[in-house]
């Protein structure tokens, strides 16, 4: 299948149309939450929910004996939720770091997840297969409920989000001043993280517990590159989240065998990718362009405050001078001087060179303007 | 007969960072209308004490309160300028953005700043001269900037008491004669004033009112009382006489 066979079927197959449908809210739903997380610099809590949620899942499922994937992800909730609020707990009553306390609880539980994982591959249960997809996700067991699921907390969040909009935006900017107005920012901090860990929790199924978080802060971190502006930043997140999974949806529908957990999660990096390179204000290319022009520039102004002095002393300002004279002088090359004739600043002749009344007055006002310290 | 209550009083005061305590026993009362320099050296738990006035950090032991009641009462009452270092200014947002967070305090949950709150901020940031740069990004403003933004963030609060934590740190000369003006001018409206400094040379000329301390309060009453060397050297531990002598 090509892509343009998949987007021929996106209209006719319901399916397909689910998945990419769940996928793109999902993507959405990500890149708004994430937008929190990635400017609280709570990049590992969201690592930390995901492998914390595995455990849960086993559970759920030794518990029930049923795989219902409903009953698997509340599963998922609550050990995220017991995960995520033993962090917490951890970095309050004791001298661990965060990072640390995160890490410990990651491993702790995952470690407890795949233990249990291995014990219910030797249950005689015969549903046990397919449990395991949990750990990468796989997108075809969407069905239409789930998206329902997807889009009920997509906008439960964006109320919370509008509702709390200015509390939200003083917590992440200045936590303890936030304090200082009067706000209950343990009901902030709780809010959003019960949010977080129910994009996460959703996401489960689609990406896995593994690439999650990567799905979380990836969008978000890509749309930071782009605006300088939290609610711009948090609608780009979203999009991105969202194009990038209807984009990993195709992808991997149109090549057999790719699984599209691990599909969308690179389209998702691949906008990072092109966002910290080619984003006009913080990306790399342009950063170095403007630091060559400004270097470019300053090389053109010295050259032309050198020059000043020279013409400076004389009556004519626009008597002709040997190029020759400026050879040793640091910073000049025969492409400044035809950058400054460009410009109008000089006139070039022959082997000399001659200052206008132009550049003799935009040279007086830089030469004034740094000082004479140069001699 | 019924006295007037303090703008701040703090009692046995006690308070730790896991097991090391950072204030000890503290016991401090400062009258309404000073503008009082906190001094000490570094780690003696000037932003500390700060925060355990605004409650921010919760004290093993002791109690704070101002005018005579606990800060949860009291939460209009108080503007608290933090330390520059204490946020990242990389955040997406604008200067006059930062101000206007001033206002949310008085509007409450969930309602939104309007026209009146945007005329305050307006204000507030003429009165620190950077109305200019009311649309810049938090990023793009220099170290001075930035702490002139967080000034105009607390005078919008239009509070009774200003906390303020090292606002000299880091500006130029200028900026800091500037700053130093307003804090007179709201000491003249009335306004009581604390506020973390280092420089000791220059308490004498802003200040009318001293705290010293150093994990313990070593001193606190009017400058021209007991801004000395025998407390200087008890809260820096050598002997200041030359420091400050004029
Ligand atoms: N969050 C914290 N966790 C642990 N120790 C802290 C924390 N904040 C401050 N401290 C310690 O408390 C002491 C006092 O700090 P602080 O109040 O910032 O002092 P000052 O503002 O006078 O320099 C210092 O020794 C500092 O290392
Ligand atoms: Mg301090």
């Amino acid at each position: 299948m090509s892509l343009s066979d998949y987007f021929n079927l996106l209209v006719s197959d319901y399916t397909l149309r689910t998945i990419t449908l769940g996928t793109a809210v999902l993507g959405a739903v990500c890149g708004m939450l994430g937008s929190f997380a990635v400017l609280r610099k709570q990049s590992l809590l969201g690592d930390a929910i995901s492998h914390a949620a595995l455990p849960g899942i086993a559970l759920a499922f030794i518990i029930t004996g049923v795989k219902d994937p409903n009953l698997l992800l509340i599963g998922a909730l609550v050990s995220g939720l017991i995960g995520t609020f033993w962090i917490k707990g951890i970095v309050k009553r004791t001298r661990l770091k965060n990072d640390t306390a995160l890490g410990l609880i990651l491993s702790l539980f995952f470690g407890f997840g795949m233990l249990l994982l291995t014990f219910i591959q030797k249950m005689p249960n015969a549903n046990q297969a397919g449990l395991d997809k949990y750990l990468f996700g796989q997108a075809a067991t969407l069905v239409e409920s789930d998206v329902w699921v997807m889009a009920l907390v997509t906008g439960l969040s964006l109320l919370v989000l509008l509702l709390f909009w200015k509390e939200l935006k003083l917590l992440l900017f200045d936590p303890d001043y936030t304090k200082t107005l009067g706000f209950n920012t343990r009901f902030l901090d709780i809010l959003i993280t019960i949010f977080i860990v129910l994009a996460i929790v959703l996401g489960l199924q689609t990406v896995g517990v593994v690439l999650m978080s990567a799905m979380l802060l990836a969008p978000a971190a890509a749309a930071r590159q782009w605006t300088n502006n939290l609610s711009t930043m948090i609608i780009i997140a979203s999009i991105f989240g969202a194009f990038s999974g209807v984009f990993g949806t195709a992808i991997s529908a149109s090549q057999d065998n790719l699984s599209t957990g691990p599909v969308i999660v690179l389209v998702a990096a691949t906008f990072v990718l092109f966002s910290f390179i080619f984003s006009p204000g913080r990306g790399i290319l342009f950063r170095q362009i403007r630091f060559h022009r400004n270097r470019k520039e300053l090389n053109l102004k010295k050259t032309l405050t050198f020059m000043y002095r020279i013409v400076k002393d004389h009556d004519n300002i626009s008597h002709p001078h040997a190029i020759r004279i400026l050879n040793n002088f640091h910073g000049f090359t025969r492409k400044t001087l035809e950058q400054l004739e460009k410009q109008q600043l000089i006139r070039v002749e022959g082997n000399e060179w001659a200052m206008t009344e132009k550049g003799f007055e935009e040279a007086a006002r830089m030469y004034h303007q740094i000082g004479n310290n140069h001699d | 007969m019924t006295e007037k209550p303090y703008a701040i009083q703090i009692d046995d005061l006690t308070v730790a960072y896991d097991y090391k305590p950072v204030l000890w026993d503290i016991d401090l009362k400062v009258p309404e209308g000073v503008l009082m320099a906190i001094v000490g050296p570094n780690g003696a738990g000037k932003s500390t004490l700060i925060k355990s006035i605004l409650g921010i950090i919760k004290p093993i032991a002791g109690s704070v309160t101002i005018f005579g009641k606990p800060y949860k009462k009291q939460v209009d009452k108080v503007a608290y300028v933090p330390q520059k270092g204490s946020v990242d200014w990389d955040f997406p947002t604008t200067a006059l953005d930062v101000v206007m967070m001033g206002t949310y305090g008085s509007l409450g949950w969930i309602k939104r700043p309007g026209q009146k709150e945007k005329k305050a901020s307006l204000e507030a940031l003429e009165k620190v001269g950077m109305l200019e740069f009311k649309n810049r990004q938090i990023s793009q403003l220099s170290g001075g900037q930035q702490q002139r933004i967080f000034l105009a963030r607390a005078l919008v609060q239009n509070a009774s008491i200003y906390l303020m934590d090292e606002p000299f740190q880091g500006v130029d000369a200028t900026t800091e004669k500037a700053i130093i003006n307003i804090l007179k001018e709201l000491r003249k409206a009335g306004k009581t004033l604390i506020v973390v400094h280092h420089d000791l040379q220059t308490v004498p000329e802003y200040f009318n009112w001293v705290t010293f301390l150093n994990v313990k309060g070593i001193a606190s009453g009017p400058v021209r009382d007991i801004f000395n060397d025998d407390n200087l050297t008890k809260t820096y531990g050598i002997n200041y006489k030359v420091a400050v002598n004029k």
